[in-house]
């Protein structure tokens, strides 16, 4: 069924009766030609560029609980293209461009609003710094505006521009960049890769990864065996588990980092502010709801909710920035499963064994990569090489300490991002 | 999560910076060949369930290696990191 405006309106005069499930529910096949272990935002968009872009429509999602239940439905939602470090300059600006096409592409509302971005800052060094950034972004052909204070007080008056440890100076001013409904991208992806042949196959756990003579054969599941000749592992926090049953150790810690919303506000948040100083960002939902975070809690974790400290960071943080948001309430807050690289960047390789492919180390910023990371993945599976604006995220980076991309300039260990 | 200094008794999380696994004790010789570096400095088993990591409690200044269950944060114990180190 095509979704339009037409068919929204007729619907609601038909009482909606005429809406159709949106994927099938197959029972797997005893074999399929590429396997995708794991049902979030990459692995559904890399199983729809498999069909889309290179025609291979033999393919099984494999989700052990539902689709988008994992990180893609617990992030705050920011998309943006603000990278300074080549490798991930032309592979975040690739994925904004794929987002702008997005809704028209999959015939689903994913709700992406660009709204633009700001990154304040609060020291001439810092100020420096964020020009270098912006020169960066736009060398790539993306946009970067520097504001000074009086252009953050035009766009975010109700801010504290006189904080005596962080007074604002300005800020780095992306309009492209924003938010979109996180369920909607994974679901949007679910149903367009549905349409085009792809079997989602939900409550069916990766349990092992047959391998014969250095090759991958096939997987083994909650819901029996399936053999297959191309394998992806793209399984976000719980990649260390699932590389481990083809005996791979990798350079992977995982880490709960934790989001909160307040109740239904009128809207007062226009733009997507992020306060790096403070470890805070905040957006506006557009149910009204105030959506913002900090920084990791900084310990392994797989619990997917986080620990007080950190909850009262974030809120004294928020304090700091907008006093204003004190009279809100908070309504929720929950935690994801994040996969650290030791440089804060991603890897999207081959592996050791044949026909196994690795798409992993998202950190906390992997919802703005789904539609470029499944566009390179499915290059790779279905080429055997690396697409030209990933061709940087190589898991041996760390073994040969070449090409590491730290973004933070924080160092490239674990522990620091 | 209250965590249990040997030296100072059971603490709230708020008095410990955590260094994640405990891997710092098991640094490689000088001479070590750069897989043995790599593996200590990068690979990690990363597991869901009991995990060993290094805690420092800031107001006494000890490392401490912790065994804790990273799907439940229950703390299983706790040691000096020198005593875990011999
Ligand atoms: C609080 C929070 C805020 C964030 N904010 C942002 C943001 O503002 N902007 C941004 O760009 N990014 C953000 N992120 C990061 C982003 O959400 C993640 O990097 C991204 O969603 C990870 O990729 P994914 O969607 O494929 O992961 P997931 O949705 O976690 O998908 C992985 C899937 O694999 C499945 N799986 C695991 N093991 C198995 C197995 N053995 N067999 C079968 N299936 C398996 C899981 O059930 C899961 O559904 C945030 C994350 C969090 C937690
Ligand atoms: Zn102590």
């Amino acid at each position: 069924m095509r979704y339009s405006g037409f068919r929204v309106l007729a619907e609601g005069l038909r009482g909606n009766r005429g809406w159709t499930r949106a994927w099938r529910d197959p029972a797997p096949k005893d074999r399929y030609d590429t396997i995708i272990i794991g049902g979030g935002g990459h692995g559904l968009s890399t199983a729809y560029y498999l069909a889309r872009n290179h025609g291979i429509t033999d393919v099984a999602v494999l989700e052990k609980g539902y689709l988008g239940g994992g990180n893609v439905g617990r992030n705050t939602t920011i998309v943006r293209a603000n990278y300074f470090l080549p490798g991930n300059s032309e592979f975040y600006s690739h994925s904004l461009k794929l987002w702008e096409g997005l809704e028209a592409e999959l015939n689903y509302n994913v709700m992406h609003s660009q709204r633009g971005l700001i990154n304040l800052f609060h020291s001439d060094s810092q100020r420096d710094a964020f020009v270098r950034r912006g020169n960066a972004m736009a060398a790539q052909g993306d946009d970067a505006i520097l504001l000074d204070r009086e252009g953050v007080r035009q766009l975010l008056p109700y801010l504290d521009f006189d904080n005596a440890r962080f007074p604002i100076h300005g800020g780095l001013f992306h309009p492209r960049g924003g938010t979109a409904r996180h369920d909607a991208v994974a679901w949007g992806y679910a149903r367009a890769a549905d349409r085009r042949g792809v079997d989602l196959i939900q409550n069916c756990e990766v349990t092992g990864i047959d391998i014969e003579g250095g090759r991958v054969v096939g997987v083994q599941t909650t819901r029996g065996a399936i053999r297959a000749r191309r394998v992806g592992i793209v399984v976000a926090g719980r990649s260390s588990q699932v590389a481990a049953m083809a005996g791979l150790r990798l350079p992977i810690e995982s880490h709960v980092l934790q989001a909160f919303v307040t109740e239904g506000l009128k809207p007062v948040i226009h733009h997507v502010i992020s306060f790096g100083m403070g470890h805070f960002y905040i957006s506006q939902s557009d149910k009204g709801g105030l959506v913002f975070g900090g920084d990791l809690d900084f310990y392994a974790s797989y619990a997917a909710r986080g620990n007080l400290p950190m909850v009262e960071h974030v809120m004294e943080a928020g304090m700091t920035l907008m006093p204003m948001i004190g009279r809100a309430r908070v309504l929720r807050s929950w935690g994801g499963i994040m996969d650290m690289s030791p440089d804060g960047s991603p890897i999207i390789d081959r592996t050791p064994i044949e026909g196994l492919y690795l798409n992993c180390g998202w950190n906390y910023g992997g919802f703005k990569a789904v539609p470029a990371s499944g566009w390179c993945m499915a290059h790779l599976m279905a080429t055997g090489q690396p697409h030209e604006v990933a061709a940087r995220y190589r898991l041996d980076r760390f073994a040969t300490g070449r090409g590491l991309m730290d973004e933070e300039g924080t160092g490239a260990q674990h522990s620091l991002h | 999560m209250r965590v249990t200094c040997p030296w100072c008794g059971e603490r709230d999380r708020r008095e410990f910076t955590v260094q994640g696994d405990e891997t710092a004790l098991r640094r490689p010789h000088r001479d070590a060949p750069p897989e043995d570096w790599h593996a200590y400095i990068h690979l990690r088993d990363n597991p869901a369930g009991r995990l060993r990591e290094m805690w420092y409690h800031d107001p006494c200044g000890t490392w401490i290696v912790v065994e804790r269950d990273t799907v439940t944060h229950a703390v299983h114990g706790t040691t000096p990191a020198r005593e875990a180190a011999r």
